[in-house]
């Protein structure tokens, strides 16, 4: 299924638009796409008349030139009409924004408005969805421009099921600065579903990682869908809700009753390389250290600190997460004392949590994160930074990316998330470090990496 | 492709909504499954002259589509060793509701695993291992994943379990032969692929585990609804 003219829009047709009512969906969709997108917009409403001095076409047959998108926010009843409207102009992708469909009881339109749309060989998302919502090329969502929280465009594209769980992720997305690609409700999945989705941003160039937020699949489904992301090269994340099981279904047998809904459900996501995550913070954690890495062999963790406290809790987070941090050998335990400064040589404590002391300067971590790096025996650096250390500059994550890049390791960084410290902490994710707001996130940024978990 | 003699088994069992056990090892030894040797009987006498052909010990379970789980109402008797034994176990099961039959079966030895599939309505045919017995809904240390199932998956299964050491014996305990489980498990999933547009779930449970050879002990096929 091709589609390009859904995500990459020159013209977009918003249908439903209230000549009256500025804070109808449509007229939310169609100011911003007009005000703020390099589309030509058009509005359209049956009544015709103006809209902000603007034509209202009666039809979308009625607009002079050809509309890739189509966005169609009128009530249920109307959309297999509209749909036709659009088959019969030519129309080349459409979202359905409009609820009411099997959701509510219409299984009937919602299947009418597929039977036209395969027909015409016109993709659409949806129904009962947001749409979809590309940096700086086109947004459906009917969500007025002042309210939204809008991520810096990035590598991680987000397909989700439910309207409010995306709009909700890209607020975190943001909170942590991990970049977005792409932003899809599917709502109903009608035509396009997370496999269709799957197959359009394996091939996206945008798109480093592809994460899902999924509540279920239609029979069959999640078979097809696990064994083309398995043999998708990116990453794939997903997010479950409705884990629990449906409740007391008499069963007879131990496996239909040790194999519930949920249990297969994540058994064939693990078997087939999908990363789960157990939670929002999960979720954000596993797409920024993808985004930045992708899949890696991780499995032994150099962790570096100016705080022993911090590093006991991190490898008690390696432990929890399945990944090791082991002792280092004494070569590069020595290798690291001689890097040292002169004053801090006595006091640091450099097994694996290298604990460098509140004494450290920037230099000490840069020196000891190149010993970690260099060695075989550590796969990823994560470091604890604690800011208000007097040695440590705003340089640090700057420097420390340099090292990673030098001796191509993932390093990942923890720095506690306050407004004093954003231009620290954006000298790491500027230059391609991700950094956590918790120790426990760090951890699992690099469990992500690591890719397949035992289950 | 099903063989001409599991579909028409599967049939014969359809209003019932599952196969009992003699025809549920039956279809397994078709495909070249260890399964023990058994047959089944009616009254006492053929159960004596079946077990003199086996060989004491013996076990004896009810036959019935009324039973799905014969330990329940005590319908499974172990380490049978005469024929006095036999008869009063006769006497016992034949009581039961729902006796269609008694079945007499050779004692396999082993590591007690379960063996099963499922087909899941998003994933389909779904593979299940775990400790067997009828402590398994309790502790519930299974690992499941899709068929059909790679030698990989296999390794990721026996590794999956919290008592996995146990099948590479345990601090001197025996041990369980790796390539006849892979075997049996990957043949199994095979089975359930060609079998999943009739069956819902498989219970291989026990399956018998030596160093030697696995062994379907019982097993238990439940059909899908039809229509």
């Amino acid at each position: 299924m091709n589609l390009k003219d859904l995500f990459e829009p020159k013209t977009m047709a918003v249908i439903g638009v209230s000549a009256a009512n500025d804070r109808h969906p449509a007229n939310v969709i169609y100011d911003k796409n007009k005000n703020r997108y390099p589309l030509e917009v058009y509005a359209v409403n049956p009544k015709g008349g103006t809209l902000h001095g603007d034509a209202i076409y009666p039809g979308v047959g009625d607009i002079p030139e050809k509309i890739d998108l189509a966005v169609i926010a009128t009530r249920a009843e109307l959309v297999p009409a509209v749909m036709s409207d659009c088959a019969r102009a030519g129309v080349k992708s459409a979202a359905v924004i409009s609820g009411g469909f099997t959701e509510g009881g219409r299984a009937d339109l919602q299947e009418r408005i597929v039977s036209i749309a395969r027909e015409a060989g016109l993709p659409f998302i949806g129904p009962n969805c947001l749409g979809i919502y590309v940096p700086f090329k086109v947004d459906t969502f009917f969500l007025p421009v002042e309210r939204m929280i809008k991520p810096e465009p990035g590598g991680v594209s987000f397909v989700s099921q439910s309207g409010g769980i995306l709009v909700d992720q890209m607020i975190k997305f943001t909170q942590q600065g991990v970049g977005m690609a792409k932003a899809v409700s599917i709502g109903n999945k009608a035509l396009i579903g997370e496999k269709e989705m799957l197959a359009w941003l394996a091939k996206d160039p945008q798109t480093k990682v592809i994460a899902f937020y999924i509540e279920g699949f239609a029979p069959g489904q999640g078979r097809e869908f696990v064994l083309a992301a398995d043999a998708c090269a990116k990453p794939v994340v997903i997010m479950k809700s409705g884990k629990t099981a449906a409740g007391n279904r008499a069963v007879s047998s131990h496996t239909a009753s040790l194999a519930g809904d949920y249990a297969s459900f994540a058994a064939a996501m693990a078997q087939h390389n999908i990363i789960e995550a157990t939670d929002e913070r999960e979720l954000v954690s596993y797409c920024e250290a993808l985004g930045a890495y992708g899949r890696q062999a991780v499995r032994n963790i150099g962790i570096i600190t100016g705080s022993g406290g911090h590093g006991a809790m991190a490898v008690d987070a390696c432990m929890a997460a399945g990944l090791d941090a082991p002792e280092l050998s004494g070569a590069v335990q020595t290798e690291m004392k001689n890097n040292l400064a002169e004053s801090i040589r006595s006091i640091a404590a450099l097994g694996n949590p290298a604990d460098l002391t509140g004494s450290a300067v920037d230099e000490d971590f840069v020196a000891s994160a190149g010993v970690m790096a260099a060695s075989p025996e550590i796969d990823c650096v994560v470091v604890l930074l604690l800011p208000y250390l007097p040695g440590i500059t705003l340089d640090i994550g700057v420097k420390l990316s340099s090292v990673s890049r030098r001796f191509k390791k993932p390093f990942i960084a923890y720095v506690p998330q306050v407004e004093k410290y954003t231009m620290l902490i954006e000298g790491f994710e500027l230059n391609g470090i991700p950094v956590s707001s918790s120790i426990e996130g760090a951890v699992l940024m690099a469990k992500a990496l690591a890719g397949r978990q035992p289950c | 492709m099903l063989k001409k003699e599991v579909k028409d088994i599967l049939a014969k069992h359809e209003k019932y909504g599952w196969v009992t056990e003699p025809d549920a090892l039956q279809i397994f030894s078709l495909y070249g499954f260890r399964t023990p040797r058994f047959d089944v009987a009616t009254d006492v006498a053929q159960a004596a002259a079946i077990a003199k052909e086996i060989g004491y010990p013996v076990v004896a379970k009810i036959v019935s589509h009324d039973v799905v789980h014969k330990s329940d109402v005590k319908g499974v008797v172990v380490g049978i060793k005469d024929d006095k034994t036999l008869e009063e176990a006769f006497r016992h099961i034949s009581r039961i509701e729902g006796f269609d039959g008694m079945l007499i079966a050779e004692m396999v030895k082993g590591l007690e695993l379960i063996i099963g599939a499922k087909n899941d309505l998003q994933f389909g045919p779904m593979i299940l291992l775990g400790m067997g017995g009828v402590g398994v809904e309790i502790y519930k240390d299974v690992s499941l994943r899709m068929a059909p199932l790679t030698g990989r998956d296999v390794e990721g299964m026996i590794d999956g379990l919290v008592a996995g050491k146990l099948l590479s014996g345990y601090r001197g305990g025996a041990s369980v032969n790796m390539d006849e489980l892979k075997k049996t498990l990957i043949g199994f999933s095979g089975l359930m692929m060609d079998m999943r547009h009739l069956v819902e779930s498989i219970d291989l449970n026990p399956v018998m585990c030596t160093e030697k050879v696995c062994t379907i002990a019982d097993a238990r096929i439940m059909l899908k609804k039809a229509g």
